[in-house]
């Protein structure tokens, strides 16, 4: 076994027993990350000086009895996730120099709990795209055939987990960030309930939407992860204070009797044969195991995406107003006030986050704004009474994860509505609130990852984890690993 | 042609918390730049806002005092523009669903009293300041005041005059300070005022275009800048022009108002609801106790003074201008203090030592415990009236107690026949020539010598047995 396909649970036992020391884990992942890093270009910033520093104190901590639940363990983080005195750029020219002083609640709770950083991971510049291309940095490239896209926008974080360049990740999700590159890419990824990570230090997209979460190589690390990072945050208002269940107890429980709705808007017409038929296989499977299906139906899924892009814009060209030349980033100099803003913003922002500002501002002005962000508001409320209502009957839903596997870098980079189209499965979950989790469920006959993605109740992780499990049990795509 | 004026405030207030609105830095006024900031005040990537209990409480105390409606669900919104001390490149403030609605404010004009209808009170966050200062074509940015509570109160537009407008900011400072949610400073912006005025020929019904005032930072200059808008516009409303819808700023050097921006040039704020923050809702337990802890109200403390205290109408109403004042002054009543006499002695020697040196009453070091014991003092004889506006300013100066003052300085009255016959005495010695005259029937020399025998005892003799012994002693 190679120490950089280990996974956390795994990582954390053989440590336990004394197998492996954390600088042995670390110094593995970085040469994995000197063999591949050129070809697969997850990172925008590693911090190894740093992450060997931090593996030798680990290695003393536990040879001194301090047990914690991550000690030692090499993780990527999203470059979206700002932590204390690491560049945090957003794949962003604005913020290419951007260095915090302060922690984002999320890496600070993987912190108390001893992990090892290992870099910042590349992304579409501040989440915004569906591909991983939209980096200032240079596009990310699917481990799995690198003249394809990982996915986006947590496309670092995905070809990282996948190509062995960390234990795991942490990624955002807005409307499929995380889900839909840890489907491109054959790994795991949870998109938690809205509210129950803190977005505390999360650089935010779209502040309705936007939920952290992680990408791993299997169930159990997701499990893991989630454990750690959620719960209540003062810092954070809209994050729920409730108490976190112990999600890693969950799996391995029976799904006999569970109903699994089938949404017919998400098995269309023209759809990929190869994706539609993992998938109705992967409900075969759960059938086998004691699950029940049952066709449903999400009436307003055609509003979504539509939706999803006036309300995200609209909050993005707010949340991105910030970024103006006078406080930190990025500043051109200009002949007066006027032209060092228009300046600093036309050079620091690249295309496609300018064109979500221009539609997100415009959507917002006065005449407008009830015809776009109003009316979105309200087809955001019939799109979550949908889910409502389906889950007075069923317990989770199952939907292919993206429509097609890994398309060509550059294929649609000139086409905005078809590579907004690539989100059309994972959209509806972040506007509704709810959690979901996208896990490996075949490959196609060009030996490309493909995922299926279980959607379920608000805060109701458990289920989605434990029905996930069952299948990877099951199943061995999981275990599959890119050649590079 | 006779034109009808009108006029709605938008006064901002700073409130009195320690915090800022959604942050913990500290809100001291004139500290050193950008020290009390933090990556949430200053708006850097990914942090976020958490809203200030005691803000969203001073608030509804403010609307409780002001008769307003009290939302039991309320909403932040966005306000976005781009501006240098605007570190978010918007600003938190409320839109559709503010924390108060409606209420009023009375005010006395010509004797009678009008009601200054309110339309409604919302919270948001001060920016901070851009400081244009050295030689270098630069501007800097001060933070500190970034993400203070704001409170906007917007009146209906029930204002007809530039006199009633300062008297409704008069009004309400009072209200403010008393309830202790604003500091009322005017000249530190702590609390500000813009108005809106049009004029329209009396008896039409539509109003008409109005102009926004700015920079109106004292009573003084918002009757000003009233009156001088007021008579612009009827100029040119009688020179056949329009108005123009913009904002100006008034210029209190030049004392005109000038244009600042036009209605095309204004901003489109795109408001929308703020999604970092959950509704604010108010349940009515928490009004309800906020009610209760909620202090007598300067309206109300003044009738209670005129009819508890048989204070005349002047008196009540000075007394009760400010909270600490009130407080003062029923202190010493409470202490034993005679109303009428500590109310003189306030408006008289306090007034005028803490005017002279513009201080509060709260600065001050004598507090009515030391006050009524020199009443007390008066009244056992022990000093004189004369010599008790000596103690009384010491006493103010130093916070001494007069009988420590009255000891050290040997002030005690003298009162003693004997002692007094003998200065009496020795005084009509050394003035024979104007016994004399006296005598003869010049009786206005009775001054003379009860002044010399007061230079004698360096005012500390009784005037009263002066008097008596002076005038048995010159008619015998």
């Amino acid at each position: 076994m190679k120490l950089y396909n280990l996974t956390i649970s795994k990582a954390r036992e053989a440590i336990s027993k004394g197998e492996v020391s954390p600088s042995e884990l670390v110094n593995a992942i970085f040469k994995r990350i000197e063999d591949v890093e050129e070809k697969i270009k997850a990172y925008v910033t590693l911090t190894k000086v740093r992450a060997i520093e931090e593996a030798k104190q680990r290695g003393i901590d536990i040879k001194k009895g301090i047990k914690k639940e991550l000690a030692g363990i090499p993780l990527a983080i999203k470059d979206n996730i700002c932590t204390e005195g690491v560049r945090t750029t957003c794949s962003s020219r604005i913020l290419e120099n951007f260095i915090p002083p302060y922690e984002s609640t999320v890496t600070r709770r993987l912190k108390e709990e001893g992990y090892i950083l290992i870099g910042k991971t590349n992304l579409d510049e501040f989440a915004m795209g569906s591909s991983t291309e939209n980096s200032a940095f240079g596009a990310t490239k699917n481990p799995w055939d690198i003249s394809r896209i990982p996915g986006g926008s947590s496309g670092g974080s995905a070809s990282a987990v996948a190509s062995g360049e960390c234990i795991a990740a942490l990624g955002s999700d807005t409307g499929g960030s995380i889900r839909q590159p840890a489907a491109l890419c054959g790994v795991v990824g949870l998109k938690p309930t809205y509210g129950s990570v803190s977005r505390y230090g999360l650089v935010a997209f779209a502040s309705s939407l936007d939920q952290i979460g992680p990408i791993t190589k299997d169930v159990r690390d997701s499990a893991i992860l989630l454990n750690i990072i959620s719960g209540h945050d003062p810092l954070d208002s809209t994050s729920a204070p409730i108490s976190v269940p112990d999600f890693e107890s969950v799996l391995g429980k029976d799904i006999k009797g569970i109903k699994i709705g089938i949404p017919k808007e998400y098995f269309i017409e023209g759809m990929d044969k190869e994706v539609e038929s993992s998938v109705m296989n992967a409900v075969k499977r759960l059938e086998d195991i004691g699950a029940i299906p049952v066709n449903i139906t999400l009436p307003h899924t055609d509003y979504a995406v539509a939706t999803y892009y006036i309300l995200a814009s609209s909050e993005a060209s707010s949340n991105l107003a910030r970024y103006d030349g006078v406080k930190y980033g990025f500043r051109a100099e200009g002949k007066d006030l006027m032209d060092m803003y228009m300046k600093t913003r036309a050079k620091g922002f690249g295309t496609e986050v300018k064109r979500r500002i221009m539609l997100g501002t415009y959507a917002l002005s006065a005449g407008y704004y009830e015809a776009y962000y109003g009316k979105a508001q309200h087809v955001r409320t019939l799109i979550k009474r949908d889910f409502e209502k389906v889950f007075e009957t069923v317990d989770i839903i199952i939907t292919p994860t993206t429509p097609t596997p890994a398309f060509k870098i550059g294929e649609k980079v000139d086409d905005p509505l078809q590579m907004y189209l690539s989100d059309i499965f994972t959209i509806s979950v972040n506007l509704a609130g709810i959690p979901a989790i996208s896990i490996p469920c075949g490959f196609s006959s060009q030996n490309l990852p493909i995922g299926m993605q279980i959607i379920g109740r608000h805060f109701n992780e458990e289920t989605i984890l434990k029905v996930a499990y069952a299948y990877e049990q099951s199943t061995e795509w999981h275990l599959r690993k890119p050649d590079l | 042609m006779q034109y009808e004026v009108i006029i709605g405030l938008e006064i901002h207030a700073q409130l009195l918390t320690d915090s800022k609105m959604f942050c913990g830095c500290s809100t001291v006024f004139g500290s050193e730049p950008n020290t009390q900031t933090c990556p949430v005040c200053i708006g850097m990537p990914g942090v976020l806002p958490v809203i200030n209990k005691k803000a969203i409480k001073y608030v509804i105390k403010t609307g409780l005092a002001v008769n307003c409606e009290i939302s039991s669900y309320s909403r932040f919104a966005r306000k976005n523009y781009f501006y240098p001390d605007l570190p978010k490149g918007y600003q938190i403030s409320q839109y559709e669903l503010p924390l108060c609605e409606g209420g009023y404010v009375e005010i006395t004009v010509n004797g009678s009293t009008k009601k200054i209808g309110l339309t409604r009170i919302h919270l948001e966050e001060d920016a901070g300041k851009n400081i244009h200062e050295g030689a270098g074509n630069y501007s800097l940015v001060d933070l500190n005041r970034a993400g203070v509570p704001l409170m906007e109160i917007v009146t209906e537009p029930d204002i007809r005059t530039p006199e009633e407008a300062s008297k409704f900011m008069k009004k309400l400072r009072v209200i403010l300070r008393h309830i202790d949610v604003c500091d009322g400073n005017m000249e530190q912006g702590s609390l500000r005022c813009d108005a809106n005025v049009s004029v329209r020929p009396y008896g039409q019904k539509e109003f008409g275009v109005k102009t926004e005032i700015k920079n109106m930072n004292s009573f003084k200059f918002i009757e000003k800048a009233l009156d001088y808008e007021i008579r612009r516009q009827i100029k040119v409303l009688k020179d056949r022009g329009k108005i123009i819808q913009e904002t100006r700023l008034w210029d209190s050097t030049k004392g005109i108002t000038e244009s600042m921006r036009s209605k095309e040039e204004a901003h489109d704020y795109r408001y929308f609801p703020e999604p970092d923050l959950v509704p604010v809702e108010v349940d009515g337990s928490w009004i309800a106790e906020i009610k209760a802890q909620l202090v007598e109200l300067p309206d109300s403390r003044q009738q209670r003074f005129i009819k508890q205290y048989g204070l005349p109408e002047y008196d009540a109403d000075l007394l009760t201008s400010e909270r600490a004042v009130a407080e003062w002054f029923e202190g010493a009543v409470k202490l034993g203090g005679d109303p009428k006499t500590v109310s003189n002695w306030m408006m008289g020697e306090l007034m005028r030592l803490l005017n002279e040196e513009n201080k509060q009453i709260e600065e001050c070091g004598l507090k009515p415990v030391q006050f009524v014991g020199l009443l007390k003092l008066i009244d056992k004889g022990t000093i004189s009236g004369k010599i008790a506006k000596a103690v009384f300013e010491e006493m103010y100066k130093t916070g001494k107690n007069p009988d420590t003052i009255v000891k050290e300085k040997g002030l005690i009255q003298i009162t003693d026949e004997a002692d007094i016959e003998k200065v009496i005495n020795e005084v009509l010695e050394k003035n024979p020539k104007e016994v004399e005259r006296f005598r003869a029937g010049e009786e206005k020399l009775m001054g003379f010598f009860v002044g010399q025998i007061m230079k004698a005892t360096k005012g500390k003799a009784n005037p009263k047995i002066v008097n008596e012994l002076l005038k048995k002693k010159l008619l015998t």
